[in-house]
Order: C-alpha cells, then structure tokens, then sequence
C-alpha cells in the first residue's frame, strides 16, 4: 500500500464522495454542507462534484431533515445526515431514536433504516454547556442504533465506508478536536469493520480502554507511566454498538488491572457499562476493580481552567493507572 | 381573539413597511410619540456602547482572551435598544446567543458582560455560561441561549409565568409582556411553531422579535425558509398579529415596540414583528462571509442605525459633531475600563466546577453563591 498522509477531515469526505459515487441511493444532508462547503470544511467540493439534489443545504430544522432522512431510508435510499454538532442533535432525539433505531422492530422487520447520523461529539473547546455534548452515553443505550467513533484518519475513512454500507441506522462521532489531525490513509479501496477494537500501544500492566479524542490522552498519560516502569496496552474500542468485549477481556486477563476513559459523564455510561462487563467476565482476573476516567458530573463550564479540570485528562489517567495497578 | 388581516406582499404598502403600522381588525396601532431629545441621546449613547463593545469583544477574541463560540452584534444595535426601551423594566427579556448587546440594553454593567466572555468570576455567570449565555437575575434577562430556536417556548414560558402571577397569584390583571427575539434562522425550528401556536392558544402576552438580518451563517434567508418575503404568514397561522419594522431606525423601531406592547399588555395577546436588520461582521468570529457581496454589505452600512440617530439628533435636536464626539470619548474610556476590570478579575476559582448543580447542599455539590454583580461588591 502506498504511504499517503491526510487529515481525517479529508478522510471523511473521501469517504462519503467514494460512496456515492458507487451508490446513487447515497446522498448527504445538513445544516451549510453544500455551497458553504460544510460548517468544518468536511463535504468541500462534494456540491461541486454530486449536485444540489445530492448534497443538500438544509434549514435549522434537525427534527424536521432528520425525520426526512429516515423517511427515505424507509424507501431504501442511503441518506448521510450531517450534525453541525451531535449537541444539535437532541432537537432531533425523537426522530433517531424512536423512528431511525425501532423501525424494523416495529414493522416486525418490513422496513429498515439504511442512515448514517454524523457530526462532532464532546467538547470543542470552550463551547459552553449547551454545545459540549458527548451523546455516547446517552444514545448508547438505546437499542437498534449502532455507534463507531473514529479515532485517526484511517479510521475515519475506513468507518465511515463501512457505516454508509451497513443497513442499520449508524451514529457517527466525530471530533472537532480531531478533524485536523494527520495520518496514514491508503489509495487503495479499504474498510474498517464495526465490532473489531483496536490494540493501539501494547503492554503487561493496565488495560486502558477508550474512544475517539480521549485516546490522545491515554497515548500521553502510557508515555508518562512508561517512564514509572508501568507499561499500559491501551484499546481503541471504535465501536460502542456492537462493543468488542472479547479484545478488551483478553487484554484484561493479560494485564489483571484496567482503566476505562470515557469522556461523557460517569452515571449509567459507556464507561459503567463496560467496567460491568468487565467485573463480569474478568472477576477471576482482576488484581483491583475496573478504575474509571469521565467528565466530572456536572454541566460543561465554559472558562477555560474549569474545563480544563471537569475534561478527562493526561493527569487525570495516570492516576486512575497508578491507583488501580496499586502504585499510588 | 383579535382576528389578523391578511397582507399579501402586493398589497403592503410603502407606509406599511415604513411606519409599522399594523392593521388588526379590531385594533388600529399607531406609532407612538416621538420622544424628547435627552431620551433619543441616551439611545445613541446605548448604540455607541455597543458597538465599541463588539469592537474590544472582537480585539480580545483575537487576542485570547475570549474562547469558544463568539458572535457580535454590530449593525443590529438599534433593535436591541428601540425595542426594550419600549417595555418596563421588569418585563422579561429571553434570546439567543448574539446576546451581548441586549444584555447592555437591558443595563448589565459592560465590566460583568467582558468578565463572563473572559471566564472570570466577575462575570454575570461567574464565567461557567460564556459568551453566548448573558443572564442577568436583576434585569430580568433570562439568558442568552445556544441551541437555535430553543429560547422561543421559553419566551412563550416566560409570558404564562408574568400572566399567571399577576392573576392567578396577585387576582389581578394581566399586565406583563415578554420580549423574546429570535434569528432568521431560527424560524426554521419547529419549536418556534409550537411556541407560537401556545402563545396564541393561551393569549400569553409574548413579543417575538424576529432579528431579520437575512443570514443565518451562510445562508441567505430565501435559501431556508418557505415565503420568506412575507414571513408575517408565519404567524399569521396562528392567529398572532405582526408588524414589520425597519430594524436601523431606533425611533421607528421604539416608536413601533411602544404601542406594540402596551397593546400586548392590553390585550394579553403575542405579536410577531420582523426587524429588518443587517449583521455587518462574519456569523462567529470565524466567517470569511465568501456567501454575499462587499457591495451589499457596503449598501447596508449606508443606512447604519448610529449615523442615522447621529443626523437626526444634529438636524433637529440641536446636537453637535463635538457633542458626538464627547460621547463617544466617554464610551470608550467605559468599554476600556470595562476590559480592565475583567482582566483584573481573578478566574473562576476551582470549587465553581462543582456549584450550582443543584440549588440544595447535597453531597459532593457545594451549593450556589452569587454572582458579584449580585453580591454589591463590584471593585
Ligand atoms: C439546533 C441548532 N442547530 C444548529 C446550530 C448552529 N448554529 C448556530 S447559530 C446558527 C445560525 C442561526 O442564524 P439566525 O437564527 O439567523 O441568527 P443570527 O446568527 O443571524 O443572529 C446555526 C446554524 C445551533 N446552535 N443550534
Ligand atoms: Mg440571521
């Protein structure tokens, strides 16, 4: 495979233009995606190549293009809803998740929903309580939907692919914080399949399991404790819906200790839940209970050193390490 | 119920678009008085603060002091001022994000106003909301708000509240009105509709100001909304009374917002009324606005709201340059010192993070302490 560094927003948009070039049922829809070029450049130039009746500008009405785009999806066409941000994406919580994720349940299997909801997910940055969301947690547990959350650009392109082609409703997280990041993404047709986690950093001490942009942290806090002589195997779960449980157990009946970072808030979370599963199916195992790394339990604060504090962080890992492999 | 007269664009007349008159069935508004000079020179002064306001926002954006989402309201001044200068002090005031200018309308100190865009815990929010989230307990400003569309039910809310206390609780007569402002693209949420369709349902006594400045961030207003050079059809369909004012004139803009609400109040009924209006800057602070010309918006500049009020009050209220001038002397050195003051304040401190979650003590959670500018202790 030849080498070829790009940035993950490039890779989504390959992504997505690759699609549907090869599916005329793909179409993309969303608040500025079309002659704004998207509101973080993701869809540049797909309006100049696919047409207004393909890449399609839509109103500030989240409920209203959603529920379009599941209509159609119950037609079989192969909507792409962009969210601005997964924030906005509650004004639309009764279309994704009541319509989209029960559909083929409720019509006993007569009409699924081939979609795929992305955006950017958790804090950007001093964007305040209202548009700091990280919905993992929240849409998680609702059944019928599938989530993956990229972590680099290879991911992005290889996921994305994968999610355009699954037939089920997919939620996409993207991160604002990693749109611009760089990596390695082959010319060569490729995709990532849902339910297969990533060994991103191998080691025999701790388990640390993650998605998306927290990942950055845990890579820097595994630098840090390298140098303590702690060496942590960090996991990129990429998907939460299907969860690939089976690597993260491996890994945990390897290393006996494990931590999981997870950037939405701790109470009934993706982290609770997998440090449930984990309890469960690694209770032999387990030298300390299952440490967890969220977002303070309450509304995202807007000045910078609260945010700072309230956001899983470097520091914030390395202690969660350390206490769980009993080395604080 | 007031019935609502169908106005197609056809048969809107020159006076119609221009004096604001509405036409109702039973109710024929007219403008209300031209007010005296010292009025119309506090409004300029109002205009100036916010516009030299937006301009040091803008600064201490580029320069870090600022994060996050940040959107500024040059242009638009005179909406903000005529309108709330049409309603009583404590009648209640809810909008979106571009919100720094109605926050100075209403009579948040500029100095609490920067603090809170500085996440300092001077700041009307001790710093936790940010710039798009001004609220202000004392001016009954009941925030700047994020998510588009969300302060409309709000604002119906906020008028159920006024109009239950005064006759459920006082046994009186409804005598509140609640201005709540809105974008042009904010019309494109449902919960407007819905919002709208409550307030007539219950004739709650709520103004919705739309601010059309004919843009939400790229996009042209014709680009996203249905009839969108007859946007009274909106409102007519629920039976809500409109008016479309010229949103860069502060004396027509409060002259029209005068009778408006006292009908409102008079009537226990909403209003809908289009200010027309420009955002001369980028959407955020990030918006190379490749989406219009220089030469509109060098056109709309032409009819700006301060140069306007400026001419008016040289022309006929005897003011002069030099008069101008000093002012803007003053509100400057304010903004200035306001900017200093923020500095000055400390960051919000650690235990913040964990205040104000929830109103009890409980547990972890350390209870609510009150912003300075509630607090008297202001230096
Ligand atoms: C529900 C929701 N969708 C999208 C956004 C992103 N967004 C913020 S402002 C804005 C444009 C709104 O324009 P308008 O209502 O005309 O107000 P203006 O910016 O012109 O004051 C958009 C799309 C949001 N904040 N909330
Ligand atoms: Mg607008």
């Amino acid at each position: 495979m030849s080498e070829r560094i790009i940035e993950y927003r490039d890779a989504l948009c390959e992504a997505m233009s690759e699609e549907m070039r090869d599916d005329k049922k793909v179409f993309l829809l969303g608040e500025e995606v079309a002659q704004y070029n998207g509101a973080y450049k993701i869809s540049k130039g797909m309006l100049d190549e696919f047409g207004p009746r393909r890449v399609i500008d839509t109103p500030i009405s989240e409920s209203g293009f959603s529920g379009m785009a599941i209509g159609a999806a119950m037609r079989g066409l192969r909507p792409i809803v962009e969210f601005m941000s997964w924030s906005f994406s509650l004004v639309a919580a009764d279309p994704i998740l009541n319509n989209a994720a029960k559909m083929l349940y409720m019509s006993g299997g007569q009409f699924g929903c081939p979609i795929v909801f992305r955006g950017n997910d958790g804090a950007g940055g001093q964007l305040g309580s209202t548009h700091s969301w990280c919905v993992e947690s929240l849409y998680a547990n609702v059944p019928g939907l599938k989530m993956a959350i990229p972590y680099d650009a290879y991911d992005a392109k290889g996921m994305l692919k994968t999610a355009i082609r699954d037939d089920n409703p997919v939620f996409f997280l993207e991160s604002e914080r990693l749109l611009s990041t760089t990596g390695h993404v082959p010319v060569e047709e490729y995709t990532v399949p849902f339910g297969q986690a990533l060994v991103r950093r191998q080691g025999t001490d701790c388990t640390i399991i993650s998605f998306g942009r927290p990942l950055h942290f845990c890579q820097e806090a595994a630098e840090e404790l390298a140098k303590e002589g702690i060496a942590c195997e960090i996991i990129d779960g990429r998907t939460i819906r299907p969860l690939d449980i089976d690597t993260m157990v491996a890994s945990v009946r390897k290393t006996n200790t494990c931590v999981v970072v997870d950037q939405s808030w701790s109470f009934a979370s993706v982290g609770s839940e997998i440090a449930s599963q984990i309890h469960r199916y690694c209770f032999d195992d387990l030298d300390n209970f299952v440490h967890r790394v969220h977002s303070d339990d309450v509304p995202t604060p807007y000045a910078s050193n609260l945010e700072q504090a309230y956001l899983p962080n470097t520091r914030k890992i390395c202690e969660a390490v350390r206490a769980a492999t009993y080395n604080s | 119920m007031v019935g609502v007269k169908t106005t197609t664009s056809m048969d809107k007349t020159e006076t119609e678009q221009n004096v604001a008159s509405t036409e109702l069935p039973h109710v024929q508004l007219e403008k209300s008085p031209m007010p005296e000079s010292g009025i119309l020179l506090g409004w300029l002064r109002q205009m100036l603060l916010i516009r030299e306001f937006e301009v040091r926002t803008m600064q201490a954006y580029q320069n870090r002091l600022i994060g996050g989402f940040c959107h500024v309201y040059i242009g638009q001044e005179a909406v903000a001022v005529g309108s709330i200068a049409a309603v009583n002090p404590d009648d209640p005031v809810v909008l979106a994000y571009r919100c720094h200018g109605h926050a100075l309308a209403r009579g948040m100190d500029p100095k609490h106003c920067m603090a809170e865009m500085f996440g300092r815990i001077g700041g009307c929010a001790k710093g936790k909301g940010g710039s798009m989230h001004m609220f202000d307990a004392p001016h009954h400003l009941y925030g700047g708000h994020g998510i588009v569309g969300a302060q409309t039910p709000l604002g119906t809310g906020l008028a159920f509240a006024t109009k239950y206390e005064d006759e459920v609780l006082q046994d009186g007569k409804s005598s509140h009105v609640t201005l709540c402002y809105l974008g042009d693209g904010a019309i494109n949420q449902g919960a407007f509709y819905e919002a709208m369709n409550l307030a007539g349902l219950y004739d709650l006594p709520v103004i919705f100001v739309l601010e059309n400045n004919r843009y939400s961030m790229g996009t042209a207003i014709e680009r996203g909304t249905t009839m969108a050079n007859e946007l009274h059809t909106k409102s007519e369909a629920h039976g809500i009374n409109h008016a479309i004012v010229d949103g860069k004139d502060v004396v027509s803009m409060y002259q029209s917002f005068k009778s408006i609400a006292d009908w409102c109040r008079e009537e226990s009924r909403p209003f809908f009324v289009e200010a027309q209006t420009y955002r001369y800057k980028g959407h955020s602070m990030s918006d190379p606005r490749k989406y219009r010309t220089r030469e509109e918006e060098t056109r709309e500049e032409e009819l700006d709201c301060i140069d306007r009020l400026e001419k008016l009050l040289c022309d006929e209220h005897g003011l002069t340059r030099d008069g101008i001038k000093q002012m803007s002397r003053q509100v400057k050195t304010q903004v200035r010192e306001a900017v200093e003051w923020a500095k000055k304040s400390p960051e919000t401190p650690m235990d913040e993070l964990y205040k104000d979650v929830y109103v009890d003590h409980w547990g972890l959670f350390t209870g609510t302490s009150k912003p300075q500018m509630m607090q008297g202790e202001d230096e």
